[in-house]
């Protein structure tokens, strides 16, 4: 029996080679996800480690799950030593060495999470239970990424957030297993208005339209407190459904209203419709109350922008990180995705990339797979190089704190790809906030303990 | 047994074998071998293949015996979820409570949906179900959020203290059956085979058995030869001067409990709910695994039930760098011409896999997978016997000619 290729099944496998046929059972009685004696839920046996990227393939947001996905395996490709190394060499710890993590080589699983809650934790329990991942990642909703995180808790592993942008996501659902990267409605909020006071004043009236659903309520009341706070007044707040493919009905009132800025609490498909919908209905070139009107996107994406295609152009919107930004990391990382696939990577595929070198890199500091020590090596984590300036994981929440990006659309695009310019970054200090903030939660929010699982 | 015909009661000790069989009939293939991606027997799978099952007995007593096509059973569904998910967060971990609450609120439900939608039959049924389910997710994504925690849904959180429970400060609750929790596993290990036994697959595999035994009953009473009346001729019914809707909004109510049952079994399987379970593709898929295993047969919507799950999640995690390392032995251009041809079938084409199995199926087999397995059973017998024993040899009935002609 040579024991040179073990993997985490095959160790509960070693007490019934003796015997052919004869059985051994191995039991373990608690919390069942804890598949081997090694003091947490799938410990890695043998020479490879798994990891789960859970993903949208199908559904509304399938085109952002498609570029995590390249995202993923362009890190894993990294990790293991393949390719240019893309962020590897800029970021600022430097115990990533391309042989894998803890010199184990990275492998992966997929799944389709259909950006609905029950299929991506389904697709998350069998990645553990039948797979043996030993981290989940991804996802493209707040939804989704508040469902697997508490399912990670649960069950013992690490759970690294994608793109999620709801405050609940570190705010009142936040768990110790749980970490986000991506930026969230409150620093939207906070990083956009500075720079919309200074470019239309702080004397507006500004009317909401928002999604009915919970990503929208946090934007909305984050968008709403920091513009007000600079002056600015709120006329209308209008909820539409999710399922709103047509906004007409609801942006003509807004002419009437007295209010001079509208702001579309939208985010995927709603966006591009109603963005569409009032620059169909003319609000560019309206006057309001003496003033140009003005229009106001709080998240960007870069498949928004196609999709509203010339209507964006102009228009302010935050985003967590673009393309075009010039420091080490954000263009070695451009440059590796844009050699293999031909076209840049989304703000999506970037924080997906991130969060795995992030982790790869946690494990290797905290020398162990066990997700309590992997936890440990984050929580107050301070990094560079990794394309968003210095940046810290918060250890009361585990959420990123970084600069933000103030992207606008840009009036003269080259190419499908190059629709958004950066126009200011937003220093950290203003868009941080206290771990108890009341839209996050209150002091009643609390990660728990970090659980290994076994 | 059990106030059964024979043959109904060989049809219940096989499902209750099969269940009893699943971990290892569900694992064939040997951990680390490149089949065993086919292996569909982890806890999760097999509790899904039952709640499922569950969920496709009750709407087939609607829609198999009635035939009135209801096209929002995934409401009754996710109702029955919340109902259980608020029983444990407010009153005790055990999930036999909450099981029982979530059917009692999805019979309610069903039965004040039921009462409206069967005014009327047919299409107009249908599109009344519809709205109704599709009224409730749009109310649990957004208006309700404060009771069903809108677009995130709900889960166990650390805060909650259900009231006849002794957590610890800060422990995050666990569903239990009187203590015993849902994830127990049992891992028995042979060669390189290695099968799971958990808690919550043979609770939930028991309630199955339970629910189908029900079901059967129900086929075979006069309530249920009532209910085919209903499907083969409704008007005849109503003159003869009977008043069939207490039947069928009763069987309604029956089918929309069957639903609550497998949404308070899912809640007690994986502590959560979100709006998605209602959202009419749910529904839809309820209609698909009936028709896909067979509609207003015993076995049939299990069969289905289980045939969709499998390709959810089975085929939908197929990656192309699984395809490569199956056709990794071939020349590499043809590797990548195979892989090329394959990969649309895969992991996010499951759906595009889904639709042709249930095209065929629909085509050749309208009696669904039970309809399969009769005539591969009727071809051994014939293999033995070789004279057609059921049918008159003699007796050659020509259709009759069509008015054209």
């Amino acid at each position: 029996m040579t024991k040179s290729n073990l993997t985490r099944r095959g160790m509960l496998k070693t007490g019934a080679v003796a015997g052919a046929g004869l059985a051994m059972p191995t039991i373990f009685t608690g919390a069942s996800w804890a598949g081997s004696h090694t003091g947490f839920t799938n410990a890695p046996q043998g020479s490879t480690v798994t990891l789960g990227f859970n993903v949208p393939q199908s559904g509304p947001y399938a085109d952002e799950g498609a570029d995590e996905l390249r995202a993923y395996e362009l890190a894993v490709e990294h990790l293991n030593g393949g390719g240019d190394g893309g962020m590897i060499p800029t970021f600022s710890s430097k115990t990533l060495d391309g042989t894998g993590i803890l010199g184990k080589k990275v492998e992966y699983v997929t799944g389709d999470t259909q950006t609905k809650s029950d299929a991506a934790r389904a697709s998350a329990r069998s990645m553990i239970e039948k797979d043996g991942a030993i981290m989940i990642t991804g996802g493209s909703s707040s939804g989704v990424a508040v469902a697997v995180q508490a399912l990670c808790q649960e069950a013992g592993v690490i759970f690294m957030a994608g793109l999620t942008h709801s405050n609940d996501t570190t705010g009142k659902d936040r768990k110790a297993n749980g970490f986000r990267h991506f930026f969230n409605s409150y620093m939207s909020g906070a990083a956009l208005a500075p720079i919309l006071a200074d470019a239309y004043g702080t004397d507006r009236k500004a009317y909401h339209l928002t999604a009915d659903y919970n990503w929208g309520y946090t934007t909305e009341q984050a968008v709403r407190e920091s513009t007000e706070a600079m002056g600015w007044e709120t006329v209308n707040t209008v909820l539409t459904p999710l399922t709103q493919t047509d906004f007409s009905s609801y942006i003509a009132p807004v002419l009437q209203s007295g209010a001079d800025v509208l702001v579309l609490n939208h985010y995927g498909g709603n966006m591009v419709n109603s963005l569409t919908n009032a620059v169909q209905f003319g609000l560019r070139e309206a006057t309001a109350n003496g003033k140009q009107f003005e229009i106001v996107v709080p998240l960007y994406s870069r498949l928004m922008a196609r999709g509203a295609g010339e209507n964006v152009k102009g228009i302010f919107g935050s985003t967590n990180w673009h393309w075009s930004l010039q420091d080490e990391g954000s263009q070695a990382f451009t440059r590796s995705f844009g050699t293999k696939y031909g076209f840049p990577p989304s703000q999506a595929a970037h924080t997906c990339y991130v969060q795995t070198l992030l982790y790869a890199d946690a494990v290797n500091r905290a020398g162990s797979f066990n997700p309590c020590a992997v936890v440990e090596a984050l929580e107050d984590f301070e990094f560079d190089g990794l394309g968003n300036g210095k940046t810290l994981y918060r250890g009361a929440d585990h959420q990123c704190f970084k600069d933000v990006l103030v992207v606008k659309g840009k009036e003269n695009p080259d190419g499908p790809y190059d629709l958004l310019e950066i126009v200011e970054v937003t220093p950290v200090e203003q868009v941080t906030y206290a771990p108890d903030h009341p839209n996050f939660g209150g002091a009643e929010a609390s990660l728990g303990s970090c659980n290994p699982g076994a | 047994m059990l106030g059964l015909n024979k043959k109904d009661s060989t049809l219940l000790l096989i499902v209750a074998v099969l269940a009893l069989l699943a971990p290892f009939i569900l694992n064939p293939f040997p951990e680390g071998s490149s089949l065993a991606q086919f292996n569909a027997g982890y806890p999760d799978l097999m509790q899904r293949f039952v709640i499922f099952g569950i969920f496709a007995i009750g709407f087939n007593i609607l829609f198999g015996l009635t035939g009135y096509l209801s096209f929002g059973h995934a409401a009754f569904l996710g109702v029955g979820s919340y109902a259980a998910i608020w029983m444990m967060k407010l009153l005790t971990l055990n999930v036999i409570p909450a099981i029982v609450m979530s059917i009692i609120v999805a019979g309610l439900f069903a039965l004040v949906v039921g009462f409206v939608s069967l005014r009327r039959s047919g299409i107009y049924f249908s599109i009344l179900t519809l709205a109704f389910a599709q009224m409730s997710y749009a109310l649990a994504y957004s208006v309700l959020t404060p009771i069903t925690g809108g677009e995130t849904g709900l889960q166990l959180k650390a805060t909650d203290r259900p009231l006849l429970s002794n957590l610890a400060e800060g422990e995050i609750g666990r569903a239990s059956l009187f203590g015993v929790d849902m994830r127990t596993s049992f891992e028995l290990a042979v060669g390189d085979w290695l099968w799971t036994f958990n808690m919550g697959y043979y609770i939930a595999a028991v309630v199955m058995l339970i629910a189908f035994y029900v079901s059967m009953r129900i086929f075979r009473s006069p309530f249920g030869m009532m209910l085919r009346a209903v499907k083969s001729n409704q008007q005849r019914m109503n003159y003869t001067g009977l008043n069939s809707k207490p039947y069928t909004l009763a069987a309604f109510v029956i089918s929309g409990m069957y639903a609550g049952l497998a949404g308070g079994l899912m809640v007690a399987m994986d502590t959560q709910v979100g709006p998605e379970r209602m959202f009419w593709t749910a529904s839809g898929e309820v209609v698909l695994m009936t028709i896909l295993g067979g509609a207003g047969t015993l076995i049939g919507p299990v069969l289905g039930a289980g045939l969709i799950k499998y390709m959810e999640n089975i085929i939908s995690k197929i990656n192309s760098g699984i395809l490569h390392e199956w056709f990794a032995f071939l020349p590499d251009g043809l590797e990548d011409a195979l892989v090329f041809m394959v990969y649309p079938f895969i992991g996010k084409g499951w759906h595009l896999t889904l639709g042709i199995v249930f095209m065929l199926v629909v085509i050749f087999l309208p009696g669904g997978l039970v309809e399969g397995g009769q005539r591969i059973a009727r071809l051994f017998r014939k293999k033995k016997a070789d004279t057609p024993s059921d049918k008159d040899p003699e007796h050659h009935p020509k259709p009759t000619p069509h008015v054209a002609e």
